[in-house]
């Protein structure tokens, strides 16, 4: 999955020693990779940890809503795929915990900082999944435009969050196919499930879109970070391409994109589309959504513990007990 | 433990069961019955732990519990469908027709209760599935030699938490043994032979699980004397599940589970 850039509070600091800064932007210029060991200005560190750290919440919230449906699924072998499907994310989450740790914040502190509600993640997870059809609809719409954002990032100029991204990138792929399986067998089937298909497209639509952030006169960051090769394409040209991409997906299921002003631009090759309401961005980002996911979370209550937790003596009294304990 | 009484209903009271779509036309009802044992165990076992999924107490241990759930539904689909259809038999019978055992329909209480379960239940499977390499039915030779190496897994996983917990903090040593403790009057079941069981056993497709249950007893102690923990007092034996009565956790259990075939009969998914 995906983290939109929430802050904007970010301010290029530039106390940095010049001559360090100006061999560290040419090897980002000449499109090397930054690894742990190297210097690298505190901004990029700052703003590399907030973002492949709400990257990592997001995939690890991003578990949930598709979780709701894993003891409900229709078939055998749904239930196997979308389990597995949900315990990639979960894989995920750990790739990019990792990274993230390369920077120098501890996975703990980073979990903390999500429970605290002081770490964002997506938006798009708290609304809620209301029918099976959500599940193809978050496949389809949601990795779909996770894989949009995250294949540029397989060249972001932080080694580890690039290479965790190739790895994301095949498994997402896969997820996004999972998906519009499900809608086709939804949208050829029952009336019933036609009306779940188009419900599903109709409330995960917009949310999707708002996936790629804030347009770009609102996105303060994006040209620092394109700068230092974090980002590689705008928020705006990666929802362009998005709705490219997916609107013949949807006319192929015969099934109708919310959106009025939907209309092919022949001139710019690409479609003219509606104008995303933001407000309600940023009051899902502010917490006032259907669902609120890190609430969900036992852990996140104060007082509570999540199921267990308190149970795990994870630093083994005895490590190695009976052979080392095997990688899941 | 064969001092006790066990509680169980009489076995006329359950009959043969009510499902007959498959089960009639089955060629051998006893070798049926033996799939459906099997395979409910895992099915109702994997839907268990998939419960879990999302919500485990730390990211390794959601992966190694949705490994788990994904290994057990997939032994499901192998032995329903050798049954007939897979999807027919998981999602359209009720109670009276499911075969599993109690232990596996149990809820997951906390973490350890959900590792308590499974090192039971997976220390048995593993003996069993050993055995069945060596059945006298095609299937089954080459169904448990797959799934004999996936439960190997489980068994040295839990006994792993088993020790992990009960040798570990207050808490966690209390909690793991009030895990054991909950699980432990629905072990007699699994060394049950009934009827149907002997008649396999007879044919040599199903092993005699009274063969293993002094292995069983040994390995299960070996375990919780390394995790500091006491084997848990013996209880009245609770049966009934191979005859189609169960606690009233599957009847919940399976309201999920079919909701949406149910609801829907007519779609496809």
């Amino acid at each position: 999955m995906y983290t939109t850039e929430l802050s904007k509070t970010a301010k290029i600091q530039n106390l940095e020693d010049p001559k360090l800064l100006e061999a560290f932007e040419a090897r980002v210029a000449a499109d090397e990779f930054i690894e742990p060991k190297d210097w690298m200005p505190e901004a990029y560190r700052r703003t590399l940890t907030r973002q492949i750290s709400q990257h990592a919440h997001s995939e690890i919230v991003g578990m949930l809503p598709e979780g709701n449906w894993i003891t409900r699924a229709p078939s055998l072998r749904r239930k196997a795929i979308l389990l597995a499907k949900v315990q990639d994310e979960a894989g995920h989450g750990l790739y990019l915990y990792c990274a993230a740790e390369t920077l120098g914040t501890s996975r703990e502190e980073m979990i903390e900082a999500l429970h605290s509600g002081k770490a964002k993640y997506s938006t798009i997870f708290n609304y809620p999944t209301l029918t099976w059809a959500d599940i193809g609809a978050i496949g389809w719409l949601v990795d779909g435009a996770a894989i949009m954002n995250q294949v540029p990032l397989q060249r972001t100029s932080y080694g580890p969050y690039a290479r965790a991204m190739v790895r994301v990138c095949k498994e997402e792929s896969f997820h996004q196919r999972q998906g519009y399986e499900i809608m086709i067998a939804m949208a050829n089937g029952t009336p019933e499930q036609k009306r779940m298909a188009q419900d599903a497209l109709n409330r995960w639509w917009w949310p999707s879109l708002m996936m790629f952030g804030p347009p770009d006169e609102d996105s303060p960051n994006t040209a620092q970070s394109m700068r230092w090769r974090i980002k590689r394409e705008t928020n705006d040209e990666l929802r362009q391409k998005f709705v490219d991409i997916t609107v013949p997906q949807a006319d192929f299921l015969g099934l109708k994109v919310p959106d009025a002003a939907l209309e092919w631009n022949e001139e710019k090759g690409g479609y003219d589309f509606g104008v995303v309401d933001w407000e309600e961005f940023y009051s899902v980002v502010r917490g006032k959504a259907l669902s609120r996911r890190n609430a969900w979370r036992p852990a996140a209550r104060p007082g509570k513990t999540a199921p267990g937790s308190a149970t795990l003596p994870l630093r083994m009294k005895r490590s190695a007990a009976r052979g080392r304990p095997r990688e899941p | 433990m064969a001092s006790l009484p066990p509680i169980d209903l009489p076995t006329g009271a359950t009959g043969k069961g009510s499902f007959d779509a498959p089960s009639a036309g089955a060629p051998d009802p006893v070798r049926f019955d033996y799939l459906l044992r099997l395979g409910d165990d895992s099915l109702i076992l994997g839907q268990r732990l998939s419960e879990w999924c999302g919500h485990g107490p730390v990211l390794e241990v959601d992966l190694s519990l949705a490994n788990l759930s994904l290994d057990l539904i997939g032994q499901a689909t192998h032995l329903l469908e050798e049954a007939g259809d897979g999807d027919k038999l998981a999602f359209h019978r009720d109670v009276l027709d499911f075969r599993n055992c109690w232990l596996v329909e149990q809820p997951n209480g906390d973490f350890a209760r959900t590792m308590a379960r499974h090192f039971l239940f997976s220390t048995w499977q593993h003996m069993l599935f050993d055995r069945l390499t060596r059945s006298s039915d095609r299937f089954l030779v080459e169904f448990a030699s797959k799934a004999v190496k996936e439960v190997a897994y489980h068994r040295e996983l839990s006994a792993e938490w088993v020790i992990r917990l009960g040798d570990g903090t207050e808490e966690s040593a209390r909690r793991m043994a009030e895990g054991l403790d909950w699980n432990w009057r629905f072990v007699p079941e699994l060394f049950e032979v009934d009827e149907t069981l002997q008649a396999l056993i007879d044919r040599g497709i199903a092993p005699d699980p009274r063969e293993f249950e002094d292995e069983y007893r040994s390995a299960i102690a070996a375990v919780l004397a390394e995790a500091k923990l006491e084997v848990p007092a013996d209880q009245r034996p609770i049966l009934g599940g191979r005859r189609g009565h169960h606690s009233e956790h599957l009847g919940h259990l399976l309201a999920v589970v079919q909701f949406l075939p149910r609801t829907y009969p007519d779609a496809t998914w």
